[in-house]
């Protein structure tokens, strides 16, 4: 009985922390992304510099109709959103922020986070497919085209780390974890993050929705709550990414006085990742379908193939 | 959990890809009946190391074989889809009769 | 019945069910999210069938990398939204038969060979990455190494094909 009442509390801490976390990287990006622009930002919603700007922004599109285009595949079409946000939400589940503060420990959960997170982009696909617009479906084939030339560089540096560690456990991997990895590692951890940001299609690598030639990709015909699910998706991705780039690369709960507030080294952690991963959006120009392809074939892939051979030389020198 | 279970669910899913790879006439939908019949050889290599409690655990790397080998065939069958779709604007499997041996026998070039 | 006898059965009925319809449906991209869910059903029998690794690698291969490359194979070979009629050749009959036959075949082999066996789950052990890397690197290093140069092969055809048309145009 206590086991099952200790489960299902680690589900909804988790279930929480999935609809808390991506709101508030949300209304990270809205200010941190205005006030680097010179503006201010939204500054009504709840008083106090606009913080329910987001409450607001659900409210609003839970109360729009819910259309779907006369010509889409209709169960698709529905589908879709969910496909696209689920795989985030079991990606959490197995990702710690503390020793022992974890939805639920496994002993391959690297691999299975890295698997997770590409179900995703089936999500994705089906609604650029399904709404039978031209431009969905040419924003659904970019998705696939740098899903594809991504998908390697991202998994070659998770294993790097792994082969560092020695083991697929996330929370074994962060206790292998010692501050000179960030030297060791860096390349490696400079490939995982650049390549996650290229699969959760973030600026610089918004090509499958730019909006100036593709009105907005995969997401075109999407409106109401719909749509929200993807704007939530995207967010919940980019907590899913930083928090695997601060447990892999960055030491997870590792820094002064772990023992008692270790858990909130990790959220500090992640929390800044996410903030570079608006920075980013913000310093950054988009790139063209060719510059991608190539930064990920010739650049990033060469790269982390480096990083696998230095980081075996390694292991060995430092086993015998 | 009697053997013929997992061993008959196989037999089904590999007779399920044959009937695919025979009536599709879609170059990709034949690749999916393909994957089917592989995913149904994987579980029953997958039953049998259940099975024989094999401490060398042969049936589950070949089952790790047999899915990368599975990749490397649709990454190549893709391929020549698309290679297929650019020469001749579609991917109808039956219409492919270039090799094929024609009716009238072939005059020597000679 | 166990649980896991009764998980399998759903399973199993899933995965049956979603292969069925894989070849069945008339729409084309329908085709290739149905093999996702006989994919996922596998996976989970997998994990059922103490081979936790195997069933990881599966949704990360197929779900992740060739279901992905088959949607955008249909996406890029022009595959329509609405369902087509002619998707399938008018030899559906010899197919049944032929696919009927091979059930059978095999079918009543493994009935016939293994009735009466029981698969003890019990204390099996599972396929970790501990104990498959083990295996795959003690004893089963040289097919693993053929293996890396039948991909390396695999690559270097699929780059020589997808660049057929320039090298002819140069000609």
């Amino acid at each position: 009985m206590a086991e099952l009442v200790e489960v299902l509390l680690r589900v909804a801490v988790v279930l929480l922390a999935f609809l808390v976390v991506p709101l508030l990287v949300g209304q990270v990006e809205h200010k941190a992304m205005a006030h680097m622009q010179s503006r201010v930002g939204p500054m009504y919603a709840g008083g106090f510099h606009g913080w329910a700007q987001l409450v607001a922004d659900g409210v609003k599109f839970v109360q729009k109709e819910d259309v779907v285009p006369a010509a889409a595949d209709r169960t698709v079409f529905k589908m879709a959103p969910a496909v696209a946000l689920l795989p985030y939400l079991v990606a959490m589940v197995a990702i710690p922020i503390g020793p022992g503060l974890v939805g639920q420990d496994l002993d391959i959960g690297l691999f299975f986070v890295v698997a997770v997170m590409g179900v995703g982009v089936v999500g994705t696909l089906m609604g650029g497919w399904s709404s039978a617009n031209k431009f969905s479906l040419l924003g659904g084939i970019r998705v696939a085209a740098q899903l594809m030339a991504y998908e390697l560089p991202f998994v070659l540096a998770a294993a790097s780390v792994a082969m560092a560690a020695g083991t697929l456990s996330l929370t074994g991997i962060v206790e292998a974890w010692n501050p000179w990895w960030l030297l060791w590692q860096a390349p490696a951890a400079l490939v995982f993050f650049v390549a996650g940001l290229a699969e959760l299609q973030r600026p610089p690598f918004d090509i499958p929705v730019a909006d100036a030639e593709l009105v907005f990709g995969p997401y075109t015909e999407y409106g109401g709550l719909r749509f929200a699910l993807f704007i939530l998706a995207e967010y919940a991705g980019i907590v899913v990414l930083s928090a695997l780039t601060a447990v892999l690369f960055l030491g997870g709960w590792h820094g002064p006085w772990e023992d008692q507030v270790g858990w909130l080294w990790t959220l500090a952690k992640t929390g800044l990742v996410a903030f570079v991963v608006v920075w980013v959006r913000v310093a950054y120009p988009r790139l063209r379908e060719d510059q991608l392809q190539r930064l990920a074939w010739q650049g990033l892939v060469p790269l982390v193939l480096f990083q696998l051979a230095v980081t075996a030389i390694g292991v060995v020198v430092m086993s015998s | 959990m009697p053997l013929w279970w997992p061993l008959l669910l196989s037999s089904l899913l590999f007779a399920i890809g044959v009937y695919g790879v025979l009536v599709r006439r879609n170059a990709v939908l034949v690749l999916m009946g393909v994957e089917l019949m592989l995913n149904a050889v994987n579980l029953n290599l997958v039953a049998f190391d259940a099975y024989f409690r094999d401490v060398l655990h042969g049936g589950q790397t070949f089952a790790l074989f047999v899915i990368v080998i599975a990749a490397a065939e649709i990454g190549l069958g893709l391929a020549i889809v698309l290679l297929v779709f650019r020469t001749h604007g579609q991917i109808d499997v039956d219409t492919m009769r270039e090799l094929a041996d024609r009716e009238e026998p072939a005059v020597a070039e000679r | 019945m166990t649980v896991v006898e009764v998980l399998f059965l759903l399973l199993g009925l899933v995965a049956a069910g979603s292969a069925l319809l894989v070849v069945t449906t008339r729409t084309m991209v329908h085709a290739a999210l149905w093999l996702v869910v006989t994919l996922g059903a596998v996976a989970g029998i997998f994990l059922l069938l103490a081979a936790e690794f195997v069933a990881w690698v599966q949704i990360l291969i197929y779900v992740g990398a060739v279901v992905v490359l088959l949607l955008f194979a249909l996406m890029l070979t022009k595959a329509p939204t609405g369902p087509q009629p002619d998707l399938d050749a008018r030899r559906a009959l010899p197919a049944v038969a032929v696919a009927g036959l091979v059930l059978a075949v095999l079918g009543t082999t493994v009935v016939a060979g293994f009735h009466g066996v029981e698969l003890d789950l019990d204390g099996a052990v599972v396929g970790s990455a501990q104990t498959t890397g083990a295996t795959i690197f003690q004893q089963w290093v040289l097919p693993f190494e053929v293996l890396s140069v039948l991909l390396l092969a695999a690559l270097v055809g699929a780059i020589v094909l997808s660049r057929g048309t320039g090298r002819r145009g140069g000609e």
